[in-house]
C-alpha cells in the first residue's frame, strides 16, 4: 500500500522533462490527456480548494458524473468507486463523498467496482495513502456536478430560473411553490446534459454534510461480509474454470531442472502440466517461473504439485543468509556512508561534544501474509483477456496483463474482486500475470491460480530487512548538538532497475531524510546494501525502520539524561515551525509525491499529537511495578500520529498491552469510524512487528512457511484497548493519508515502554524472548 | 458418501482424503467458507460440523461422512443471527476475510456457553487470526452477542 512506482518508472523514462512540469511529462510518457482533468488550484469555485499530487499520477483524476453516477427510474442512485477495497474503507467512503454532495439519500445508493481503466476514472493505485488524499475533491466536485444537473434539469422541467430549485435529500424542491421531484423522475433528463465547468461548481458547506465527517455510515459489504457473500478473487468462480497451483523457485532467480510430469499427471483430477519461464532481475512485477499444475480443483491441483518432486537450480541468491547479511549489513553501517542530507558539521560536532551516544537498530524482513492469499483467474482468448483478481493496481495490472500478451490494453478487462487484507502485497500483479499465461496456454480456458499460505510467505516482496547506525553528540548543557544517522537496508527499486545497492531517495522520504529534529549538525547517510531477494512495499515502508531508530533514540538520550521522554522529545523536535530540507538534501525530498505547499513538515502538528497522546494517556500517571508507558511520533503519508503505549511485563518476561492511544492529524477527516479502524488495526500489525515479525533466509530461501513459524498477533495478546484521538480540523486542511501512518509509531513507542517497564532497551527486532533471557 | 450441508444432503465420490474446505469451496461454490492457511492455524475456514466448530481446512469428507456440516451461509435463514447482528452494530470488518470464520468460531462458542467469561472467549477466539487488527471489536461484538442470546 504504498509507492507509486509505475509514476517512477514514467519519471524515469521521462528524466529529460523537467520534473516540475509533472502533466506536460506524463502526456508525453503516456498520452494520458485525462491529466487535464486534474484540479490547479482555483479550477472550481471554492476558496478551500488545494492541489495535491493526484495530478501526477498515472490517469490523473477524473470527476465526470457520467462516469461515476448513474439514477434509475425507481431513485435508486449507483455511484461506482474507482479504488480497490482492501480492508480501508474507500469503497464506502468515497462513495459516501459523492452521495453527500449530491444530496442523494444513502440508504438508496448502490456502489458498483470500477474494472481497471485509468483513462476513463483517473488513477486506480490504492496504495500510498492516497484514496482519500487525492480523491476527496474530485469526489465532491462529482457529487456537487451531479446535483447541479438535477437541478437543471428541474429548472427546465418546470421552466423556472435556476434559482429558484434546490436539491434536497433525494429530491429538487422548487422553492416559491414547495412542489417537488424526485431524483429518479429527474434523471433521464439530468444524464442528457452537458457536465457542468468546474468553476461554475458550488460545494457544500461543512456544515450541510450529512454522511461527511460524521462516521455513522455502515461499510458498504457489512451485510455480504457478514454472511458469507462478499466474493474475493480466491472465491471467483467462472463457468468451465480449472484450478492451479504453480511450484516456484525456492531462491530468487533459480529455475527448475528436472520435474516428474507423468506423477503429476497421474493424480486424478490433473489436467496439464505447465512450465512458466522465468524472468531476469529487475523483473518488476514479473513471475519468476516454475512448473504449474492445472486440475479440476484445487486440492487435485495441490496434490498433484507434490508429486512433482522438482529439483531446482538455484542461482545466484542461494548464498542469502539472513544472520551473515546482518553482519554485512552492520559492517556497511560501521563505515562513513553516502550523504543524503547534511546540515552542519556533524564531524566537528562530534569531536566537540561532552558526550557522544551511539546505538544500532536492527529490524529483519518482514511480510504482509494478507489474509487471502493472492489468488487471480484469466480467460485469454481470441485475442483478448479478462481478469479476476484481488489487486491493488487494477490499471497498472491491465497494462502489465496487456504487455505480457502483446494485445492493446483496450483489450483488456481486469474485474477487481474485493481483496482479503492488501498492505502493498496486491501492488504487485505476478498472480495475475501468472493466471494471464496459464489460461494462454489452455487456449482460452479460464484458469484460477491459488496461492497457498507457504506459497505466499516464500514468494513475496519482502518489507526490507533494515540497519541503523545513530550517533549523537551532547554539549556541556545536555544539548543534542550532532545527529549522524546512517541506514542500509535494500532497495524496493532493485526490482525496476539495476540494484541501486541502497534506499532510493523515495525510502529515504519515509521517515529519514524528513526528520523534524531540532539538531544543528545533522547528516544522515545510507550505507551498501545489495538486494538478495524481492523487496516490496509494505504498509508505512521504510518509516518502520527509520521511527523504530530515531524514536528509540530519543528515548534512550532521554533515559541518559534522566530526562521525561515526551519532554525529551518535544524537545528534539523544536518548537512550531515549518521544516524543510530541500536544500539540505542531496537529491531530491520525496514528499510522498504531493505538493510541498500543500503539505509542508510542520513541527507544529507533529507536537500538537505528541501532546494530545500524551494527555488522553495519562502520561506521567504512577504505574505499577512492571508497568510502563512509552511514546513516539512519526509523519507519515503527510499525517501526523503519535501513540502512547502501555505495557505490562510480568516475571517471566510475557509483555501485555493494556492500553494504547493514539492522536492522528490527518487533516480534515471525512470517515472518523474507519480512522478508527485504521489506528486499531495498525496497533495489531505494530504489536505483530514488535513481537514477532521475522522472515529470515538460509541457502536463498524462506525459512518460513504458515503461521506456526511467521506468527502474526492473535487475539487477547494485547492492543485490546486502542483509542483513537482525531485532531479536528476543518475542510480547509487538506486530508492526508491514513491507511499506514498508524504502524510507525507503534513499535518504538511499545519497546520505549518495554523500557520504562523493565529497564531493559530492545534494539533488535522483533522481541521473541529477549525478556524471558 | 453423503455429508449433510446446509440442512441439504450432498454426495461425493472424490478423494476421501480431501479437505472439507475443498468440497466446500470447489464443488459446491459455498465460498463463505474461507482459504486461509490450509493447515488449521487461521480460523478462516471454520465451519459447523454436528453444531461444534471446525476446521474445514483440517477434516477430510471421510471424517465428515454422515455428519451434518453448516456453513456461514447457512448460520441463518436471514444474516440476523445474534453473532451477524452483533458484528454489524459494532462495525467490526475491515477487509472481511477473515470474518466469516470469526462469526462461525462465535457463533459455536455461544452454542455451548451462553455466558462466557471474557477469558473463555478470548480461548475460543485464539485460533482465529484477523490481520487486519479487528480483535477488540471482535471481542466486543462477541460480549454484545452473548447479552442478547443469555
Ligand atoms: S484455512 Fe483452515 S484454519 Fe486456516
Ligand atoms: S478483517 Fe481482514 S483479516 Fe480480518
Amino acid at each position: 500500500m504504498n509507492v507509486h512506482i509505475r509514476n517512477l518508472e514514467k519519471r524515469m523514462r521521462i528524466e529529460n522533462v523537467s520534473r516540475r512540469n509533472m502533466l506536460k511529462g506524463i502526456v508525453s510518457a503516456g498520452g494520458l490527456v485525462v491529466a487535464a482533468q486534474i484540479f490547479p488550484r482555483g479550477a472550481f469555485a471554492d476558496e478551500n480548494q488545494y492541489n495535491t499530487g493526484a495530478g501526477g499520477m498515472p490517469g490523473g483524476t477524473v470527476w465526470d458524473p457520467h462516469v461515476f453516477v448513474s439514477i434509475a427510474p425507481d431513485g435508486t442512485v449507483t455511484i461506482v468507486t474507482h479504488r480497490s477495497e482492501m480492508g480501508t474503507g474507500s469503497r464506502t467512503s468515497l462513495p459516501m463523498v459523492v452521495a453527500d454532495e449530491m444530496e442523494a439519500d444513502w440508504a438508496k445508493v448502490k456502489i458498483v467496482q470500477a474494472p481497471g481503466d485509468e483513462t476513463k476514472y483517473g488513477n486506480q493505485d490504492t496504495d500510498g495513502s492516497r484514496s482519500i488524499r487525492h480523491f476527496v475533491q474530485p469526489m465532491r466536485a462529482c457529487g456537487a456536478a451531479t446535483r447541479a444537473m438535477l437541478e437543471k434539469a428541474a429548472a427546465l422541467a418546470w421552466a423556472c430560473p435556476d434559482t429558484e430549485v434546490r436539491a434536497q435529500n433525494h429530491k429538487v424542491i422548487h422553492v416559491p411553490s414547495g412542489k417537488s421531484l424526485g431524483y429518479g423522475e429527474l434523471a433521464a433528463a439530468a444524464a442528457k446534459l452537458p457536465t457542468p465547468r468546474a468553476n461554475t461548481l458550488t460545494l457544500k458547506d461543512p456544515s450541510q454534510f450529512r454522511y461527511i465527517g460524521k462516521g455513522k455510515v455502515q461499510i458498504t459489504d457489512m451485510r455480504d461480509i457478514t454472511m458469507g457473500k462478499a466474493m474475493y478473487a480466491q472465491d471467483i468462480r467462472i463457468d468451465g474454470m480449472k484450478y492451479a497451483v504453480i511450484a516456484r523457485p525456492p531462491v530468487v532467480l533459480g529455475k527448475a531442472v528436472k520435474y516428474d510430469a507423468d506423477a503429476a499427471m497421474k493424480v486424478p483430477g490433473v489436467v496439464k502440466v505447465v512450465a512458466i519461464a522465468p524472468t531476469p532481475m529487475p523483473a518488476k512485477f514479473a513471475p519468476l517461473g516454475g512448473v504449474a499444475v492445472i486440475a479440476n480443483n484445487t486440492w487435485a491441483a495441490l496434490r498433484g504439485r507434490e508429486a512433482l518432486n522438482v529439483q531446482w537450480e538455484d542461482g545466484p541468491n542461494a548464498d542469502y543468509d539472513s544472520d551473515k547479511f546482518k553482519q554485512a549489513m552492520a559492517d556497511s553501517a560501521h563505515k562513513p556512508g553516502k550523504i543524503e542530507r547534511n546540515e552542519g558539521d556533524v564531524d566537528a560536532a562530534l569531536a566537540g561534544a561532552k558526550k557522544v551516544i551511539e546505538h544500532e537498530y536492527y529490524i529483519p524482513h518482514g511480510h504482509h501474509a494478507t489474509m487471502e492469499p493472492p489468488a487471480a483467474t484469466a480467460r485469454v482468448a481470441n485475442g483478448k483477456a479478462e481478469v479476476w483478481a484481488c489487486v491493488q493496481s487494477p490499471g497498472g495490472t491491465r497494462g502489465d496483463v496487456a504487455g505480457l500478451l502483446g494485445i492493446p490494453e483496450a483489450d483488456v478487462t481486469v474485474n477487481v474482486t474485493l481483496l482479503g487484507g492488501g498492505f502493498g502485497r496486491k501492488s504487485k500483479c505476478d498472480f495475475a500475470l501468472e493466471a494471464a499465461i496459464l489460461s494462454k496456454d489452455l487456449g482460452g480456458t479460464p484458469v484460477k491460480v491459488v496461492w497457498t499460505r507457504e506459497d505466499d510467505i516464500r514468494h513475496g516482496f519482502y518489507h526490507s530487512v533494515s540497519y541503523q547506525h545513530v550517533t549523537a553528540g551532547l554539549d556541556a548543557n545536555n544539548k543534542v548538538v550532532a545527529w549522524r544517522h546512517r541506514s542500509v537496508s535494500p532497495s524496493l527499486m532493485s526490482n525496476f532497475m539495476p540494484d541501486p545497492k541502497r534506499e532510493s531517495s523515495l525510502e529515504l522520504g519515509l521517515g529519514l531524510i524528513d526528520t523534524p529534529f531540532n539538531v544543528p549538525n545533522l547528516r544522515l547517510e545510507t550505507g551498501e546494501a545489495v538486494a538478495k531477494t524481492r523487496i516490496g512495499w509494505f504498509r508505512s515502508v521504510n518509516n518502520i525502520p527509520h521511527a523504530f531508530a530515531m524514536q528509540s533514540m530519543v528515548a534512550e538520550l532521554a533515559a541518559e539524561l534522566g530526562r521525561d521522554p515526551k519532554d525529551f522529545l518535544l524537545e528534539m523536535i523544536g518548537p512550531a515551525r515549518i521544516v524543510d530540507p530541500r536544500s539540505t538534501v542531496t537529491s531530491e525530498l520525496w514528499n510522498y509525491g504531493d505538493p510541498w505547499e500543500t503539505y509542508p513538515i510542520d513541527t507544529g502538528r507533529l507536537r500538537a499529537v505528541v501532546e494530545r497522546a500524551a494527555k488522553e494517556a495519562g502520561w506521567g500517571k504512577k504505574l505499577p511495578k512492571g508497568q510502563g508507558m512509552g511514546i513516539a511520533v512519526q509523519r507519515s503519508f503527510l499525517t501526523y500520529v503519535a501513540s502512547v503505549v502501555q505495557v505490562a511485563v510480568d516475571k517471566d518476561g510475557n509483555v501485555s498491552v493494556p492500553r494504547v492511544d493514539t492522536a492522528i492529524d490527518c487533516g480534515f477527516c471525512v470517515n472518523p469510524e474507519r480512522v478508527a479502524s485504521q489506528i486499531e488495526g495498525a496497533a495489531v500489525m505494530g504489536l505483530s512487528i514488535a513481537k514477532y515479525t521475522n522472515i529470515t533466509f538460509k541457502n536463498g530461501r524462506v525459512e518460513q512457511g504458515n503461521f506456526n513459524d511467521y506468527k502474526v498477533l492473535r487475539i487477547g495478546e494485547g492492543a485490546m484497548d486502542v483509542r483513537t484521538h482525531i485532531m479536528p480540523a476543518g475542510i480547509n486542511v487538506p486530508s492526508s493519508g491514513v491507511g499506514e501512518p498508524g504502524v510507525p509509531p507503534f513499535a518504538p513507542a511499545f519497546f520505549n515502554a518495554v523500557y520504562a517497564a523493565t529497564g531493559k532497551r530492545i534494539r533488535n527486532l522483533p522481541l521473541g524472548e529477549q525478556l524471558s533471557a | 458418501m453423503e455429508v449433510k450441508v446446509n440442512k441439504q444432503s450432498r454426495t461425493f465420490n472424490g478423494d476421501p482424503q480431501m479437505p472439507l474446505m475443498w468440497f466446500l469451496r470447489d464443488e459446491l461454490g459455498l465460498t463463505g467458507t474461507k482459504f486461509g492457511c490450509g493447515v488449521g492455524l487461521c480460523g478462516a475456514c471454520t465451519v459447523h460440523v454436528d453444531g461444534k466448530a471446525v476446521r474445514a481446512c483440517a477434516v477430510g469428507m471421510n471424517e465428515v461422512a454422515g455428519k451434518s456440516v453448516t456453513t456461514i451461509e447457512g448460520l441463518s435463514a436471514d444474516g440476523n443471527h445474534p453473532v451477524q447482528k452483533a458484528w454489524r452494530a459494532e462495525n467490526v470488518p475491515q477487509c472481511g476475510y477473515c470474518q466469516p470464520g470469526q462469526i462461525m468460531q462465535g457463533a459455536a462458542l455461544l452454542l455451548e456457553n451462553k455466558k462466557p467469561s471474557d477469558e473463555q472467549i478470548l480461548a475460543a477466539m485464539s485460533g482465529n487470526i484477523c490481520r487486519c487488527g479487528c480483535y477488540q471489536r471482535i471481542f466486543t461484538a462477541i460480549k454484545a452477542a452473548a447479552k442478547e442470546v443469555a
